[in-house]
């Protein structure tokens, strides 16, 4: 019984609420007697948590209620397993010598923990232990008491969980703690999150109306839907200037959700754009570029997702520790492999049909056919499983925003290989010869460029980079051998919109369809909003049938 | 004089498939009918269907070659009319099933009731009327064509775009339909027909009457073709197609030829999906699938382009491979499927029948005192 009066201004002043301040009074003044009966038991005042810890061994509710409230005014945060295993009821002290252990189920009995320092001590019996019991009252008591600990905690996450979980409960009890916690707050980002977790306690508290007024503005600082929801809460109780501050609070909230979420809507539509980019990218080359039909591009991204998956089973098998680098050693590969693929096709086949774009296309409907069924046949017609490295899971905040990894990561590699895309055809030696060859195959050749071999190269490099945009499609979409289906029809649909020939069209087109698709669908559903964008594509081309950004001059025609 | 008048009009290989059109309209019914079941000639009603059903896919391919073949319009969404012919079929075998359906409402089809619809929609009104379905069979799909066609041809899309944003008609139609909303039955589609014309569809006799039907439309549909092509209007339309450009300059307005065959193309597949639903006894909105059209393309492209007696082979022929191919070996078909695509257009570009000519042609020529003609070189 480590207990001393010294203890009791300390009590009184803690940062615990009102009511269980007034009950450690009556408390204090019948424990006075106890300690008068116990007098030669009574050591030296101290008021670290250990003590007072050891005086839970065999203590009635009401004792522990108060060693509760003692061990939250020291505000220490070494006691929070103690209290977490306490209103746990994971508690216990061994009869033999009244110590204290949080304790488990194991072994003979109960596997044996220090509360303080987490190590491991020993096991004991199921006869040597007994709980330290608690019931409804003492367990609120404990949790405001670690809230107000965790409050204090060094860990800045930990003062973040507990805000958090004031702003949650709104528990007015805790307004107290919150004032202390804010004092010693140096953390920005946590002191937010403490102020708006006590103007919400304030809110649910009796507080006269001008704080209340107060605490409603400093909610409504952050405009989201927790604020929102706060707000309505107290709404329907107040009156006079505080309803009207509400009232004005809530509008001004919404007005920012609802900015928010066309920004959200646009974010999606850049993702979903930079998607299309990826699958539209390649055939910007093969189609734009070269004028070849490829209605087998979109089984190019079906084998760089197929050697994605290959890479991640060889990884998962061979050396797990890699796995975070899976799609950093999948993209060259799928890169190479799928170019080898396209320069087989275009000189297996394409380069017979140039000149005669109708029947290219038929030729390489016929070669996706093919090349469907022999993944399918190799391995099997079912959805194959892609992992996501940890680096691309999990989400952050931006304002209002939720932005997941994967998605930013996609929209960022979109806009990385078309940079390289575009920095391969403007700077490079090879890039130069494949625009020589398109704009004059006949004049290129007589200035010694190897005209067929350039066409090889460029099929190659479109349908390479298919290959990589499959990569990043496996992360997004299932992985079947129809994956390249889906995408066909939307990569045709973003080369015509942006117009043929240009690379920079592509990229506008792509980004806008996929903004105009995601602001449809909240109107449209997401079916008719697709069926929307498709019939304003065919519109379009009738208006423009060159595209969004048709390469000016004479038309070669006939 | 007829038979000499006649011989001009359709040539020998299409007088030729006319008497073997001729002989399976006599044939099939017998053998199904009379012979008796042991005999090696008799043939199941099923085999009647199957039949059946390929001659429908003979109309579409030449409805296919109409466009393709004549004009260099090549069409990837063909399936859309077809579907669509055979969506108004649909809806009207939808309405004769009265009480019978599973649900008993006399005027709602089955999956309205089920959807909860109060009231029949609009665009079903008129469906029970045998003889407003026929006319929406060719005018369904006769005005989308003639909508998309006189947009498209004015601005002058051409080439590969038609073909792709023809295929985006077809893919955006076929979400569209997908939709419960939409009021077709959703993925569905219609089924559970019941009869036509008070003719019961699981009747042998009518199935039969079918079956004639098909091989009437089959040959209607030829000798339109063929009057088209014949008539000086084809000539113009062969003359778009070599050369699109040097037609305007001369003074002919393209897109209007352009868009009267194209729309009459259109009503011809529609007829094709009418035959269609009835005999295989649902319509649903995969026959909007892109695919669908591109493989009708390919019939055309193996019979030969260009050539009307070789869609109709070629929509008959690569059909029963199919049918032969998915049965004994499924997972092959696809192998066999898009190999016969490379196949042709890289060594067959003028399909079977071209081939045939080819080897006439050489045959004459090789010949001293032959009239070898010279192939004529046709720009693609």
């Amino acid at each position: 019984m480590a207990f001393g009066i010294g203890d009791l201004p300390r009590m009184i002043s803690g940062p615990v609420g009102l009511a269980s301040r007034l009950r450690s009074v009556t408390l204090a003044l019948t424990f006075t007697v106890l300690l008068v009966m116990q007098a030669g038991s009574v050591q030296a005042q101290s008021n670290s948590i250990q003590e007072l810890a050891a005086g839970l061994a065999g203590a009635d509710f009401n004792e522990t209620s108060r060693i509760v409230d003692q061990i939250a005014a020291t505000g220490d945060s070494g006691a929070v397993p103690l209290l977490e295993a306490l209103v746990a009821g994971d508690l216990y002290y061994r009869k033999s010598d009244n110590a204290i252990f949080i304790a488990e189920r194991g072994g003979a009995g109960y596997l044996l923990t220090d509360p303080f320092s987490g190590a491991a001590a020993g096991e004991a019996g199921r006869r040597d232990v007994t709980k330290v019991r608690v019931n409804n009252s003492l367990r609120r008591d404990i949790r405001s008491a670690l809230g107000g600990l965790t409050l204090m905690s060094t860990d800045a996450d930990v003062r973040l969980d507990a805000a958090s979980a004031i702003l949650k409960s709104r528990d007015p009890e805790a307004i107290e703690a919150l004032d202390q916690a804010i004092a010693a707050e140096s953390d920005d980002g946590v002191k937010l999150v403490m102020e708006r977790a006590r103007a919400a306690a304030i809110l649910n508290s009796d507080s006269d109306e001008s704080t209340k007024i107060v605490a409603v503005e400093t909610i409504a600082q952050k405009a989201d839907q927790e604020a929102r929801s706060i707000l309505l809460a107290v709404a329907e109780e107040a009156d006079g200037a505080l309803r009207a501050a509400i009232d004005k609070a809530v509008a001004s909230v919404e007005a920012s959700l609802a900015l928010w979420s066309t920004a959200q809507n646009i974010w999606y539509g850049l993702s979903l754009g930079s998607v299309l980019l990826l699958a539209a990218i390649g055939l910007a080359i093969t189609f734009g570029v070269m004028g070849v039909i490829n209605m087998a591009h979109g089984e190019m991204v079906m084998i760089g997702a197929y050697v994605t998956f290959l890479v991640q089973e060889v990884i998962r098998t061979q050396a797990p520790y890699l796995f975070d680098a899976s799609l950093l050693i999948a993209l060259p590969l799928a890169f190479v492999t799928a170019g080898l693929v396209g320069i087989a096709i275009e000189q297996g086949v394409i380069r017979f049909l140039y000149g005669r774009p109708l029947e290219t296309l038929l030729a390489t409907w016929g070669l996706s056919l093919i090349l469907q069924q022999t993944v399918r046949t190799i391995f099997g017609p079912t959805n194959q499983e892609v992992g996501a490295p940890s680096w691309m899971s999990g989400a952050f905040e931006l304002g209002g925003l939720t932005l997941t990894y994967g998605r930013v990561w996609i929209i960022v590699f979109a806009l990385v290989t078309f940079a390289c895309l575009v920095v391969v055809l403007r700077r490079t030696s090879l890039g130069l010869q494949m625009r020589a060859v398109t704009q004059n195959r006949r004049m290129a050749g007589s200035m010694g460029i190897r005209t067929t071999w350039t066409d090889a190269l460029t099929f190659g490099l479109g349908s390479g980079i298919a290959g990589i945009a499959g990569v990043a499609l496996s992360q997004i979409d299932n992985v079947s051998p129809n994956l390249g289906q889906s995408y066909i029809i939307d990569s045709f649909m973003v080369v015509v919109f942006g117009g043929v020939g240009n690379l920079w069209g592509t990229l506008v087109g792509a980004l806008s369809l996929g903004v105009l698709n995601k602001f449809l669908e909240p109107y449209a559903g997401a079916v008719l909003g697709k069926i929307l964008v498709l019939v304003f594509i065919i519109l379009f081309i009738q208006k423009r049938p060159r595209g969004l950004f048709a390469l000016k001059g004479r038309a070669v025609d006939q | 004089m007829i038979t000499k008048r006649l011989f001009e009009f359709t040539g020998l290989p299409g007088l030729l498939m006319l008497l073997a059109l001729l002989v399976l309209a006599v044939y099939v019914p017998y053998a199904n009918l009379v012979l008796e079941k042991g005999s090696a000639f008799h043939l199941d009603t099923s085999a009647v269907v199957l039949l059946g059903k390929y001659l429908c896919f003979a109309i579409l391919a030449l409805s296919i070659d109409l466009v393709w073949g004549y004009c260099g319009i090549l069409s990837l969404g063909h399936g859309a009319f077809f579907a669509l012919g055979g969506y108004a079929m649909g809806m009207h075998l939808m309405r004769e099933i009265g009480t019978r359906g599973v649900y008993g409402d006399p005027i709602l089809p089955d999956f309205m009731v089920f959807l909860n619809w109060e009231e029949l929609p609009w665009f079903w009104y008129g469906f029970d009327q045998f003889w407003f379905a026929m006319v929406m069979v060719v005018l369904a799909p006769g005005s989308l064509a003639f909508v998309f066609g006189a947009l498209a041809f004015r601005s002058r899309v051409t080439g590969v775009y038609l073909s792709i944003i023809t295929q985006a008609l077809t893919f955006a139609l076929m979400l569209a339909f997908f939709r419960n909303e939409m009021g077709f039955g959703g993925n569905n589609g219609l089924t559970d027909f019941k009869d036509v014309l008070g003719f019961d569809l699981q009747a042998q006799s009518t199935r039969i009457g079918l079956y004639l039907l098909s091989i009437l439309a089959l040959i209607a549909a030829y000798v339109v073709c063929r009057l088209i092509v014949l008539s000086r209007l084809g000539k113009v339309l062969i003359a778009v197609r070599d050369a699109e450009s040097r037609t305007r300059f001369i003074g002919y307005r393209v897109e209007h030829y352009k868009l009267f065959v194209w729309t009459v193309s259109a009503m011809m597949a529609g007829v094709a999906g009418a035959l269609y639903v009835p005999q295989v006894g649902i319509i649903n909105p995969g026959e909007f699938a892109p695919a669908n059209s591109i493989e009708a393309v390919i019939w055309v492209a193996v019979g030969g382009r260009g050539t009307l007696v070789g869609a109709v082979i070629g929509g008959i022929g690569v059909n029963m491979g199919k049918s032969y191919f998915t049965g004994a070996i499924p997972e092959l078909w696809l192998f066999a499927l898009g190999g016969l695509f490379v196949f042709v257009t890289l060594f067959l570009p003028k399909g079977i029948l071209g081939l045939l000519s080819n080897l006439k042609r050489k045959r004459a020529a090789s010949e001293p005192d032959g009239p070898g003609t010279e192939p004529v070189k046709e720009r693609a």
